[in-house]
């Protein structure tokens, strides 16, 4: 039972790290329709740049780990937005309306090229941190010894993921930015004709959605204490898993999608073969879309003639 | 943060040089900031796990002005050349030359390729590159099928060419098989493959389909790399062996196809022959796509990637036809692995990753969807472009990735964007394929 539920602990964490970068995906696939393959890799740009930022801080000399964590935060957050901003900007724009997988071909090359520019600019080789954030909280202490541990970096993990979901939710179904990101979901053309700017929609949600992948980015960093260049690729299938597990083009679908992965693989590594983790998501998703074709929280699609 | 909206990017078409300079200098402070900390600062882990960091503003500098000189550059070239327009019918003049080109070019390719081996018989290298290449072309016209005319997104084909190679190098490594039993065993066990996946896939649209086909893709990955016992793990089967010219093996031994000949023996002669075998497994693949086609399957799978609604309209069981588009292309997919174990003589989880998958749907879509001979040159062209770039490494797939970005911004629909119909009453009139609009398969 001890067990149990630290490994449930443990899965929900990283569940928080895909949720976050899965609703990335989702959002981009309700507006514009496309798989952003590039997704991963702006998560793995935005823990490149959450490391450089921390080791020039703290070089500088300062100590308080508080600061130096809210300005890497902002500064990964920016910098990480920025190239969501452009690579939309430089790779999907311009097929905008063209055929279905011009965009995601796109995306794909867009996908090669920031792994391997990340991995000419900063070399292949693992880059690992020491602990930043130490210590935690014994929560259970069972009869034979096994400790039920609640670090305080999953706090953190986990706080910081309610914080940015709240945030997040009030901003897509309060501000005037929600609204018109839900009208280019419903109608692009239709939008348009009413005033809303299509283009800015579409740039924004490929900046909010970079920003939240840096946090996870920022949250892998603390959570393993490495970056590598490669790190992209298997967390953003994983992500993508989460976003079509939880029905994608829905927002707590994402989240949910991105738990259940999470505590899939853990428990899965737990019980079972930490080899075969990956293959038992995967068995999973496709078992799910077998009984449920539209996800988890997916709307049925229908078929206009 | 400063948008560049399309107002102001066609304002700066005709405003001339201030507009320009603006344009440039925004562009170029985007990529300061892009590149200020991802290349100007460069961490390594020291060998005591403590990471150093050195700064390189040198090439930050260079970058951002290259970015500068780059969007003055593309600027002058948007108004000099004017906005792009697309043509939707395509001129009469050009259908002609097209047809001319397509009635010849195909047969020319064709000789030259035949003679290959003869022009370059001392040039080792360039016969190894044409066997690559013509194991991509394989690769490619198997999954042609798939997405060209079923119009079914899968990215994970390279799971069947992992299965084809495995289904080879165990068979014939444990069991003495000899290729000729296991070619067409590799692509029956890959085109049973392709239906298993394809049960579930049938009830799934569009997006759904890729994702699916890539976690499949993973799985059989991941089971070849943790299934030790059986197939080596990430050390792979070594020791396959060579085909043999239906049962005389190609060595030097006396009862070697040199000695029977009594001719000279040479190491080419296995490279020529491997490069005969996969040129006929790939015009097979060819011929039969090209024969499917007029067959009432192949206009089904046509009429699937047009129109899926249509289709079940019209009677058709979109079930069984995406099954088949799914089992034939798998099995073109595990021919070409059985070829590619026995040419390798060495396999292992490395050569069946997603980038591989990625290839040869780039392959597919700049070949341009459904166009037999424009999958070919966009095979020509992506293998040949990927060995010119050999020496610079790292920059390889940079290069590659940026390429597939570029060419699908310059020609989305590929190469070869055109449809032609196979049937027709009196005259065949292809129309560019912009004016497609396709159903979500």
């Amino acid at each position: 039972m001890d067990y149990f539920a630290q490994q449930l602990i443990n899965g929900l964490v990283l569940g928080s790290i895909y949720g976050l970068i899965a609703i990335g995906y989702t959002m981009v696939y309700g507006i514009v329709g496309m798989i952003n393959f590039a997704h991963g890799d702006v998560f793995m740009i935005g823990g490149f740049i959450a490391l450089i930022t921390f080791l020039l801080l703290i070089s500088t000399g300062l100590t308080a780990i508080p600061v130096i964590l809210l300005i890497v935060l902002l500064v990964s957050m920016a910098i990480t937005a920025l190239y969501g901003w452009t690579i939309e900007r430089i790779a999907y724009r311009p097929l905008r309306h063209s055929f279905r997988l011009a965009p995601m071909l796109s995306a794909i090359g867009m996908s090669f090229v920031l792994t391997n520019y990340s991995q000419v600019a900063q070399g292949a080789r693992v880059k690992p941190i020491p602990p930043v954030i130490t210590g935690g909280y014994t929560l259970h202490e069972s009869a034979d010894g096994f400790v039920i541990q609640l670090s305080n970096i999953q706090i953190i993990v986990v706080i910081t993921t309610i914080v940015l979901l709240a945030i997040f939710t009030w901003l897509v179904s309060r501000t005037r930015l929600g609204r018109d990101m839900r009208a280019c979901e419903q109608d692009q053309t239709m939008a348009a004709l009413l005033g809303v700017d299509v283009d800015r929609t579409i740039s924004m949600t490929f900046v909010i959605g970079a920003a939240l992948a840096a946090v996870a980015g920022l949250m892998y960093l603390l959570y393993y204490g490495l970056v590598d260049f490669f790190m992209g690729f298997v967390a953003g299938i994983k992500a993508f898993t989460a976003a079509v597990l939880g029905g994608i083009g829905s927002l707590p679908g994402a989240m949910l999608g991105g738990l259940a992965i999470g505590l899939i693989e853990t428990f899965w590594s737990a019980y079972f073969s930490v080899e075969y983790k990956d293959v038992a998501a995967f068995s999973i998703l496709i078992v799910v879309l077998i009984f449920m074709p539209t996800g988890l929280l997916g709307r049925p699609e229908v078929e206009k003639v | 943060m400063t948008v560049i909206s399309p107002e102001t990017a066609s304002a700066s078409r005709s405003a001339g040089i201030p507009a320009l300079l603006k344009t440039a200098f925004v562009n170029a402070l985007i990529a300061l900031v892009l590149f200020s900390l991802m290349v100007g600062i460069r961490t390594e882990a020291g060998s005591d796990g403590q990471l150093t960091y050195w700064t390189r503003f040198g090439d930050v500098a260079a970058l951002v002005a290259a970015v500068f000189g780059g969007s003055i550059v593309i600027e002058l070239l948007r108004q000099w050349i004017g906005p792009a327009g697309t043509e939707k019918l395509i001129p009469p003049a050009v259908q002609t030359g097209m047809s001319f080109v397509g009635r010849y070019l195909a047969p020319a390719l064709l000789i030259f390729t035949l003679l290959v081996p003869v022009i370059f018989y001392d040039q080792r290298y360039i016969l190894d590159l044409a066997i690559l290449v013509l194991t991509y072309v394989m690769l490619g016209w198997g999954l042609n099928v798939v997405v060209g005319l079923a119009g079914l997104l899968d990215l994970g084909y390279v799971a069947f060419y992992a299965v084809g190679a495995y289904s080879y190098a165990l068979l014939a490594t444990n069991f003495g098989w000899s290729f000729w039993v296991c070619l067409p065993l590799a692509g029956i066990l890959a085109a049973f493959w392709g239906v298993l996946l394809g049960f579930p896939v049938l009830r799934l649209r569009g997006d759904y389909l890729a994702i699916v086909t890539l976690a499949f893709g993973e799985i059989i990955r991941l089971v070849i790399i943790n299934w030790q016992d059986l197939t080596g793990g990430p050390n792979g089967v070594s020791g396959i062996p060579r085909p043999s010219f239906f049962g005389i093996p190609l060595d030097n031994s006396d009862s070697g196809l040199a000695a029977r000949l009594g001719i000279e023996y040479s190491p080419t002669h296995r490279i020529v022959f491997l490069f005969y075998l996969i040129l006929a497994l790939a015009l097979l693949t060819n011929w039969v796509t090209i024969r499917l086609r007029r067959l009432p399957i192949g206009r089904a799978w046509e009429a699937l990637r047009e129109d899926e609604v249509a289709c079940r309209a019209l009677g058709i069981n979109t079930t069984t036809t995406k099954l088949t588009a799914f089992a034939t292309g798998a099995m073109f997919g595990g021919f070409a692995g059985a070829f590619f174990a026995t040419r390798q003589g060495f396999i292992s989880p490395e050569s069946f990753t997603f980038q591989e998958s990625a290839l040869v749907l780039a392959i597919v879509v700049l070949g341009g969807m459904g166009s037999q001979l424009g999958v070919a040159l966009a095979a020509l062209a992506m293998i040949g472009g990927f060995e010119l770039f050999r020496s610079l490494e790292t920059y390889r797939m940079l290069v590659f990735g940026m390429a597939m970005v570029l060419i699908m911004i310059w020609r989305p629909r590929g190469l070869i964007g055109h449809r032609a119909p196979t049937v027709y009453l009196t005259k065949a009139h292809a129309i560019s394929s912009d004016l497609v609009k396709e159903g979500h398969g």
